[in-house]
């Protein structure tokens, strides 16, 4: 037949010279003429309608070399010559191989013109390229392709895709497969209703803005049930949709209120627990980041196979760092300061400043590079939404810390006399409690507790002097939203700013979300100055 | 009625720092404007500039000693209100440009025809009227804080809660000025002006009068705080300040005076902003930056907090250092200096310059009068110097807890 097809306008004008031809034509082609030969000649039949039939069937061929000759088609370097009906490829640099064997060949006939492709042509290529990939034996490839058919719904794949999902193994391919199919039956001229409800189904299952895109795109003048299905099944999606950016937000919102807890909890010691205004609790988170970036610069330099491990290296150094600068701080500058708390926020405010500069000088201004450990780095897909690993480890670590803290003052000794001296700081000296050396440890845990929120966000910030500068403000404003002297008002105020932050944030747009925050935290306090878990009795009075 | 509050304000040292301030005033644009260039004691344009920023610096730092050091509200914030009336200062200075801009567009500003804006927001409707600026650079920052300090006050935020939320609002004001869809030149702000009521802002001239203005607004605004504090309101802002419960028992209502005393602050803030945006040439969104404000308040703790000349005195001092300083080959260790100065000054120097020279100074009178009266009776010796002790102590510390 191919061979009949080839000699035919030979048959017609001179025997012999056709019977030439098709020597030499098969001289080129080692291989029998079989669909591919056909296919590639057929390029060289000149009409449109033959130029897409031959793409069906170079397609449909899955010849390796069918790829290569759909892309020289798509750039416009594929030539034909319709008297030879020979075909070439013309390659970028300027060489020309026979595009049905990829043997070089010297030169372009003269008679060759590259294949012409109008609109209808270049769908259909495009189609072709993701039919073509539907068949790769990488899995990976075969579910890009029919993402991607799914989106062109080319109804000239339709075979191979079904061809594609009967052979396919894999559950996740084969739902992208029938997914596929579903768009090019919805999009078919010719379809029957039943075809086309089903399809709606299949399309209303995967529910995401794509099926969203595809269902709107769904031309006029489809039959009743059709459209009541695509009608119904778009308000469905639409309600998934939604559901999901909830979701999604609601996700944003944990990430960023762990965040805000993570910088917030130590200062609900410091501020909180012990009445002091730190304001250079921000610059103990940035040394706390530091460290994790010394930590590793060691383990880079000397032993780079503990890389994973610098992080927990890190945590506890960053705790003693920061709590020892925290308990210096506390018997060199605040002590004297108890009780005159403007005063305690103006030399804490000079400690930061000289915190800032001396890392300033000790490292430089610019930003430090703090690596992400293999564990952390990375994502995963849950429905609709995308985590990272590293925002679901420091939603985990900060959860863990609070827990930590929360049992330390609870069932330690440490944490007993801690609440006795907040409690009444006279009766817990007259019981024999060193209530200055409670103080400081007090103060050196809360600062400690800064350096290790500073690990976890050297793995999301910037590493630079000014890192603390940035969660200061935010941090008071949890403390005090959430209510002085209660951790579980700085767990819930953390959480909830997080939340109602990214809430905001679609509506109003990153910088005004804040503004908005602020404004609301500012009119808050003053329909609860004392916060949203107050202390309640004497000690509002303290 | 005027010359008994005239009096009644002016005590030794007011006198002494109203006639240093009319001299500087005074002497300084003349000898920049008369004596030539080559001379001894011709004083360069640029320091003419320099010195006009200190006085502005020098009126916010009284407008914050108002209302930290008499009424005990420490605001961490009032560099918001600095800058807003630097803002509405800048945006009349905007429309003077006119054609004269890059783009050559008679209404739009600049930044406005390179941020596509079509038509001159609303807002910014009457700034092309040096009256109606004028108005504002006083109406916005005491409207705002009118608003503030009528929602915070009458709620009884107090303390450091107070401290944290003024803290809040400037940084919620940096961050919308620095959007560029607020309309007022984004991160670049406002620069570029070209001249103020017809004259060029660059001029020797116009540098000088802009001096002698700053300088006397901070007399003016001197001679008002001074007419508050002597007052019968001052005694109750005093009373606030070191008892605001009992004072309230007492019959006043605290939030008021609080009120009045902040919106007073705020509106002088204002004006030492619009003095000192035409000085420096350029406002822009870092003005709000909480630093700034908190930096503000260390002026007046070095000066003496309470003391209204101590402030002045702060301002300039720790300005004229942070020059000196950040110009050199130190500039690396200012911040040093900076963090170092807040820690030893609320450490070692509570009562600030002023503080301690009066108290040291009264203390010395107070001696000198005891040992007369020692002399004529032993037996009230030791009171009287137990009631010298006493004495200065400008905020009675009450121990939390």
């Amino acid at each position: 037949m191919p061979l009949i097809r080839l000699l035919r306008p030979s048959l017609s004008r001179l025997l012999f010279a056709a019977l030439a031809l098709a020597f030499v034509h098969l001289a080129t082609q080692p291989a029998l003429a079989g669909p591919y030969e056909d296919a590639v000649a057929q390029f060289a039949a000149g009409s449109f309608a033959d130029t897409e039939e031959a793409i069906g069937k170079l397609v449909a061929s899955a010849h390796p070399r069918a790829a290569t000759i759909i892309v020289a088609l798509q750039d416009g370097r594929l030539f034909a010559d319709p008297d030879a009906k020979t075909v070439f490829i013309k390659a970028e640099d300027g060489k020309v191989t026979d595009a049905a064997t990829g043997d070089a060949v010297a030169a372009l006939p003269d008679k060759a013109s590259a294949v012409r492709l109008n609109n209808k042509l270049r769908r259909a290529v495009s189609g072709a390229m993701a039919g073509l990939t539907l068949l790769s034996p990488d899995l990976n490839k075969r579910i890009q392709a029919a993402q991607s058919v799914f989106k062109t719904h080319d109804e000239t794949v339709l075979p191979t895709v079904e061809a594609a999902l009967k052979a396919e193994k894999n559950a996740a391919a084969k739902q992208a497969f029938a997914e596929a199919r579903a768009a090019i039956l919805l999009f078919k001229q010719d379809a029957s209703d039943v075809d086309k409800l089903d399809a709606i189904a299949v399309i209303k299952a995967r529910g995401d803005q794509e099926a969203m895109a595809l269902l709107t795109g769904v031309p006029a003048g489809q039959s009743a049930a059709v459209t009541s299905g695509i009608a119904s099944a778009k308000a469905a999606i639409e309600r998934n949709l939604a559901l999901w950016s909830m979701v999604q937000n609601a996700w944003y919102g944990l990430s960023l209120g762990s965040v805000l807890l993570l910088a917030a909890i130590g200062l609900a010691i410091t501020f909180g627990v012990m009445g002091v205004i730190n304001m250079a609790h921000g610059e103990m988170v940035m040394l706390g980041a530091y460290t994790t970036f010394v930590v590793q610069e060691a383990i880079r330099t000397r032993y780079p196979a503990l890389f994973d491990y610098s992080l927990l290296i890190a945590v506890p150094l960053a705790f003693l760092v920061a709590g020892a600068i925290g308990v210096l701080i506390e018997r060199s500058v605040i002590r004297f300061l108890y009780g005159r708390p403007l005063e305690t926020l103006l030399a804490t405010w000079g400690l930061s400043l000289i915190q800032q500069q001396a890392v300033r000088t000790l490292f430089g201004p610019t930003n430090r590079e703090v690596g992400n450990p293999s564990w952390m780095s990375g994502a995963f897909e849950l429905g609709q939404i995308t985590i990272t690993y590293n925002r679901l480890w420091i939603l985990c670590f900060t959860l863990a810390v609070f827990a930590i803290l929360l049992a330390m003052l609870r069932y330690t000794s440490l944490g007993l006399e801690m609440r006795a001296v907040t409690q009444n700081r006279r009766m817990a000296a007259s019981m024999g409690i060193a209530t200055s050396r409670v103080d400081a440890l007090t103060f050196g845990l809360g600062s400690g507790i800064a350096g290790i929120a500073g690990v976890a966000l050297s793995q999301i910030d910037n590493v630079s002097p000014n890192l603390g500068q940035s969660y200061i403000i935010d941090s008071f404003m949890v403390v005090v939203f959430g209510g002085v002297g209660n951790l579980w008002g700085t767990l819930v105020g953390a959480f909830s700013l997080g939340i109602a932050n990214k809430f905001l944030e679609p509506v109003a747009g990153a910088v005004l979300g804040k503004i908005a925050i602020l404004v609301l935290i500012i009119l808050f306090i003053q329909k609860r100055p004392r916060g949203l878990f107050a202390l309640k009795g004497r000690a509002v009075e303290a | 009625m005027t010359p008994h509050i005239l009096t009644r304000s002016l005590n030794r040292s007011a006198t002494v720092f109203l006639l240093v301030l009319a001299a500087l005033g005074i002497l300084l644009p003349l000898s920049n404007l008369l004596l030539p260039d080559g001379s001894f004691l011709h004083v360069p344009t640029y320091l003419i500039s320099l010195f006009g920023k200190y006085v502005c610096y020098a009126l916010l730092a009284l407008s914050i000693d108002l209302i930290w050091g008499y009424c005990g509200i420490l605001s961490l914030g009032h560099g918001a209100f600095f800058a807003l009336g630097g803002y509405a200062m800048g945006m009349y200075l905007m429309r003077q440009i006119g054609t004269r801009g890059v783009y050559a567009n008679p209404i739009l500003p600049d930044f406005m025809v390179f941020l596509n804006y079509k038509e001159l927001p609303w807002y910014w409707y009457g700034f092309d009227m040096f009256w109606f600026a004028a108005l504002m650079v006083l109406i916005v920052p005491g409207l705002l804080a009118f608003c503030f300090g009528w929602l915070a006050f009458r709620s009884r935020v107090t303390g450091v809660y107070l401290s944290i939320i003024t803290q809040a609002m400037t940084y919620a004001l940096l961050l919308a000025f620095f959007r560029n869809d607020f309309g007022f030149g984004g991160n670049n702000g406002l620069t570029d002006f070209k001249d103020i009521l017809g004259f060029n802002v660059q001029a020797d001239g116009t540098r000088a009068a802009l001096f002698v203005l700053s300088c006397l607004a901070l007399g003016i605004g001197f001679l008002i705080c001074r007419a508050v504090v002597t007052s019968k309101l001052g005694k109750v802002l005093i009373a606030i300040r070191d008892a605001e419960s009992r004072t309230r028992f007492l019959g006043y209502r605290v939030e008021s005076y609080k009120l009045f005393v902040f919106t007073l602050s705020a509106c002088m803030a204002g004006v030492a902003g619009a003095l000192y945006v035409p000085q420096v040439g350029i406002i822009n969104p870092g003005e709000f930056a909480p630093g700034n404000s908190i930096e503000a308040v260390i002026w007046v703790a070095v000066g003496g907090r309470g003391t209204l000349v101590g402030a002045a005195l702060g301002a300039i001092v720790v300005n004229y250092a942070k020059t000196v300083f950040t110009s050199g080959p130190l500039a690396p260790y200012w911040l040093f200096m900076l963090g170092a100065l807040f820690v030893l000054v609320t450490l070692l120097l509570p009562k600030g310059i002023i503080g301690t020279f009066n108290a040291w100074w009264e203390g010395r009178k107070e001696k000198d009068e005891a040992r007369d009266r020692a002399q004529r009776d032993s037996a009230t010796a030791a009171a009287a110097e137990s009631a010298a002790r006493e004495d200065g102590v400008i905020e009675r510390t009450m121990v939390k807890r």
